[in-house]
């Protein structure tokens, strides 16, 4: 059995979070807490303190705005994977998260902020240019999701602020999402990809686990818009990922792997 | 009434509505918890074990070897294993010392607070290496048993000589129950032990050969699992509680953490099997030529039984007028390899099946002709000389033939894949199971059952447990049937060993043939007592008449094995089982020309299971078993460190097939009586792990020309065996 005897808080309004926040910046925050019990398991987290974000109903919106969609940072997968609005890159995304126990309660902001190289949405993200709504008692700010993740398990959130709101902008292309994991639930990523491509003007390739951040391929993209051949730009995205030999896979097989699934997405677009 | 039908599982309700109480829910009052120092090298002198002095040792207990009542060891086959290391280690996570403590957070920590100093010493790790080398493990030669059966005349004829090496890993049991013990003292100074575990009796013989008296007494909890992995196992932790309980004069119970049940707890033999073949022009066998090597381990464990089974059934379910089959289990610087479904028999038809699949290919003959061609007849001698009786290979080939015609009609769909690139394709193999003991080994045994008749009811005091499989429903149905009763008046008491006979171990396919049969017998003893004394009538009409005075109505019944049942266990020559159970597994597979990945669309499986005493549990033990092979065929792989060590001792890196990945499944049963058998049932709990690798390992073939010999065929294996796009 699971037993944390830290103080829990649990604020009812998005300002009072932020007030908690401002005051406690050592708390831990807790969204659907799917990674933190892990960790605890693990005995890789001493928390002193939680701030419990699920009450803050302001978390779970998802509207459309000007200048494109706004995802709450509380919606759960399942909240996107029900929803009739929802990017259909990040339902598919959403839909290989976990298990559907996990899914009702992980959150597409515990995902982002957990900030692991092989979160299943974070390449969504960085395929949709999607910008992240920081907010602190002292104000809000948009930082845009490719300046987010700074190194393994290191972003660029301040000890103050808490992350509200994905904001999506309406992009146009062909899109393609794709994980491989280990098995068709309860798997983490071997190679997960978001892929958007508008032909001869934009192109997005954005990877998860195969590197120390989820990262897009900047000369592949640049290869593709210019109207490089399907395995011209797998060739490329082979060479700037930059995968690793762990207990899950092998370096060479997560590369390949890469190469192949934007190979394939290609040639049958 | 109720034989061949499927009443719900007795132990079901509590299962399902959390009332059931597994050891870990157990708290006597004045519980400590108890945690274990294990060595973290493979092999190395032990120059010291004291506790750091800046840890808090207030109200903690720590014992090493030196504090033990009786010889160091964990009784089983062979007295190699100490309960605790003594001076040395001799694989990573042998158990060094033990904790007790108030709470289970204080115990582990105070676990890490143990500081033992090594002198590494060079360590074998591979089988073959280990083999006859200088660094003893085991013995001269590092070798826990040779077996060699050689029978028949060598070919006159040409043939084409087909000849290849397969290889399989690790495999864990994956109980979804850690293992958990509790030892409390008893009044009269005894020990009283309850846990997860399949045997009471091996954990009831090993705590009284350590504590050097009887007043010990086991008893099984409600078990989540055990697979072969809380055979043997259960043991060691009952010997540990059993040390702190001793100590501290308090209840102590040790339940692992999973990364610790899988870093530490025996697992799947690995083995190598080179098979070297001559068949004939038009396919038939005419010489098997086979060497097997397997990984017992540190210590001796079950390996030479595990390799006897191997052995026994390497040549498949195909005659061979010649043949030569040589098996040697290993001795290295692991854990040791222990009991898991199947025993030997899985890893040996493997390399069988894929090897007809490698005949067929050179002969450019179809692998399931080849197969129908080979097949054992009624009347054919198999390997050691042994006579079949109406063997059941064509019956399950062609009912899982038939089934297969209608078409696959459910594919299963991967959340968030679109637009894949598959390759499609289907693979068959077969596999025989020999049921129960090898040989005269339930001569030894000699199980036993009782029953009694309490009022209106009929109790069954038997060892043999419930570990998922439905001991708990099927001995009553059993006693029911013979006695003319609903099978709901009769009832398996608790497995406490101070209240039952033993009936042999909760192993090797043999509990409902076996003790089931035991029971049948013992049902039957028991109208014969009342019938003695009353003439004819219905049990319930003579229960009423009989005088208390004549004496408690109760009756124990051993289990006696066919008198034409010969068997020689130097030459290995003889009837090696009772009876076989046969099995032929048809897989439809989709494959990820881009990852490797392979989707499992359906499978169906034709099974000789003697008679299904309850269908329902039959199939759901068939079921079960068969995404149990699946995960071993493409999914389950161990990876160790440098040690020796279990790396991915996680669930989420331990790949273990979810619901969401088991396929459509079709499960004909076939009921080819065995006439030792109660109501003609055979062991149905280990066969369904022969077939399905190896008719996976067919279809991945069939979809996309890879060919794989080695075990698990993760994706990373089938996409390096994938021709370059």
């Amino acid at each position: 059995m699971l037993r944390c005897e830290a103080p829990v808080h649990r604020p009812h309004s998005l300002e009072d979070a932020l007030v908690l926040r401002a005051e406690l910046p050592g708390a831990t925050i807790l969204a659907g807490g799917t990674d933190i019990m892990v960790y605890l398991e693990a005995g890789q987290l001493r928390p002193t303190e939680f701030i419990d974000l699920s009450g803050v109903p302001a978390l779970r919106a998802l509207r459309s705005i000007t200048g494109g969609q706004y995802y709450g940072a509380g919606l759960t997968c399942t909240d996107v994977v029900r929803s009739p609005h929802t990017h259909p890159l990040i339902r598919e995304a959403a839909l290989t998260v976990g298990a559907v126990q996990i899914q009702n309660r992980a959150t597409l902001g515990g995902n982002i902020c957990n900030s692991s190289p092989a979160g299943d949405t974070l390449p969504v993200w960085l395929a949709l240019k999607a910008d992240f709504e920081l907010a602190s008692v002292h104000g809000r700010r948009r930082v845009p999701a490719a300046r987010f993740w700074r190194g393994y398990k290191k972003t660029e959130m301040r000890p103050h602020e808490i992350l509200v709101a994905i904001i999506v902008p309406p992009l146009a292309g062909y899109m393609h999402f794709r994980k491989v994991g280990t098995r068709l639930a309860q798997s983490i990523a071997k190679v997960v990809f978001a892929g958007r491509y508008v032909p001869g003007i934009d192109a997005a390739l954005a990877f998860g686990a195969v590197g120390p951040v989820p990262m897009r391929c900047p000369e592949a993209e640049r290869a593709l818009i210019a109207g490089a051949s399907p395995a011209e730009v797998a060739a490329q995205v082979e060479k700037e990922i930059s995968p690793i030999d762990d207990v899950r896979s092998t370096q060479d097989y997560r590369r390949k792997v890469a190469g192949n699934i934007v190979r394939t997405w290609l040639e049958s677009r | 009434m109720s034989i061949g039908t499927s009443p719900p599982r007795r132990d079901g309700p509590d299962k399902l509505t959390g009332r059931a109480l597994y050891a870990d829910d157990l708290r006597p009052d004045g519980m400590l918890y108890g945690a274990t120092v294990r060595s973290e090298r493979a092999h190395a002198r032990i120059l010291s074990v004291r506790p750091d002095p800046e840890f808090d040792w207030n109200g903690i207990t720590v014992l090493t070897a030196a504090d033990l009542p009786g010889p160091n060891v964990v009784t089983l086959m062979t007295d190699d294993q100490p309960i605790l290391a003594d001076g040395l280690v001799r694989h990573v996570t042998e158990p060094i010392a033990l904790i007790a403590a108030p709470t289970r957070e204080r115990a582990l920590a105070a676990a890490k607070a143990v500081l033992v100093e090594y002198e590494d010493l060079p360590a074998l790790l591979d089988p073959l290496t280990a083999e006859g080398h200088a660094i003893r493990i085991f013995g001269d030669d590092n070798v826990y048993k040779r077996i060699r059966i050689q029978r028949g005349e060598r070919s006159t004829l040409t043939g084409h000589l087909v000849r290849a090496r397969y290889a399989t890993g690790l495999q864990e049991q994956l109980y979804i129950e850690p293992q958990s013990m509790i030892a409390s003292p008893r009044p009269d100074g005894g020990i009283a032990l309850v846990g997860s575990m399949q045997c009471p009796y091996y954990v009831d013989r090993a705590v009284k050969r350590m504590v050097g008296h009887d007043r010990v007494n086991v008893l099984q909890a409600v078990t989540g699992g055990g697979f072969g992995g809380k055979e043997e196992y259960p043991s060691i932790l009952a010997c540990h509680a059993t040390l702190l309980a001793m100590r501290t004069g308090r209840p102590v119970k040790i339940t692992y953490r999973r990364d610790e049940d899988l870093r530490c707890t025996t697992k799947r033999h690995p083995a190598v099997i080179d098979l070297a073949t001559l068949v004939s022009d038009e396919g038939k066998l005419l010489e098997l030529h086979a060497k097997l090597w397997m990984d017992g381990g540190a210590y001796h464990t079950l390996s030479t039984v595990v390799l006897s089974r191997a052995i026994l059934h390497v040549g498949g379910p195909y005659r061979c007028p010649f043949v030569d089959l040589s098996g040697t289990v290993v001795a290295t610087h692991t854990p040791p390899n222990g009991a898991f479904r199947g025993f030997g028999a899985p890893q040996a038809q493997w390399a069988m099946e894929r090897h007809m699949d490698r005949v067929a290919r050179t002969l450019h003959l179809d692998p399931i002709e080849l197969r129908r061609r080979n097949l054992y007849r009624d009347g054919d001698i198999t390997g050691t000389g042994q006579v079949l009786v109406a063997p059941g290979g064509f019956a399950v080939l062609e009912s899982a033939e038939r089934a297969a015609e209608a078409p696959v009609t459910r594919t299963t769909v991967r959340p968030g894949v679109t637009g894949a690139r598959m390759a499609a394709g289907r693979g068959l193999a077969l596999a025989w199971h020999g049921c129960g003991f090898t040989g005269n080994g339930e001569a030894k045994i000699k199980g036993k059952v009782g029953l009694e008749v309490r009022g209106s009811d009929v109790a069954i005091l038997s060892s043999s447990t419930d570990i998922g499989q439905g001991t708990e429903t099927i001995f009553p149905m059993i006693v029911g049937e013979t006695l003319g009763i609903p099978a709901a008046r009769a009832f398996n008491t608790p497995h406490d060993t101070g209240l039952v006979p033993d009936s042999g171990p909760t192993v090797a396919s043999r509990t409902a043939m076996v003790v089931g049969g035991t029971c049948q017998k013992a049902a039957e003893q028991l109208l014969t007592l009342l019938r003695s004394r009353l003439g004819d009538g219905s049990f319930d009409a003579l229960v009423s008449r009989w005088d208390p005075n004549w004496g408690p109505l109760a009756v124990e019944e051993t289990y006696e094995v066919d008198p034409n049942i010969q068997w020689d266990p130097d030459t290995y020559q003889g009837d090696a089982y009772p009876t076989f159970g046969w099995s032929c597994v048809i897989v439809d597979l989709r494959v990820d020309l881009d990852t490797g990945e392979v989707l499992y669309d359906r499978v169906v499986t034709s099974t000789d299971v003697g008679r299904a005493l309850s269908p329902a549990l039959a199939a759901g033990q068939i079921e079960g078993g068969t995404l149990q092979a699946l995960g071993w065929a493409t999914a389950e792989e161990v990876v160790l460190d440098a040690r020796g060590c279990m790396r991915n001792d996680r669930l989420t890196n331990y790949i273990i097939p979810t619901a969401l990945d088991a396929p459509e499944m079709i499960t004909i049963l076939e009921e080819i009586p065995y006439a030792g058998g109660p109501f003609g049932a055979k062991g149905i709990g280990e066969i369904p792990m022969d077939a399905p690798a190896a008719a996976v390992a067919q279809a991945i073939e069939r979809a996309t020309g890879a060919i794989l010999d080695t075990l698990p065929m993760t994706p990373e294996r089938v996409f390096s065996a994938l021709e370059p796009r």
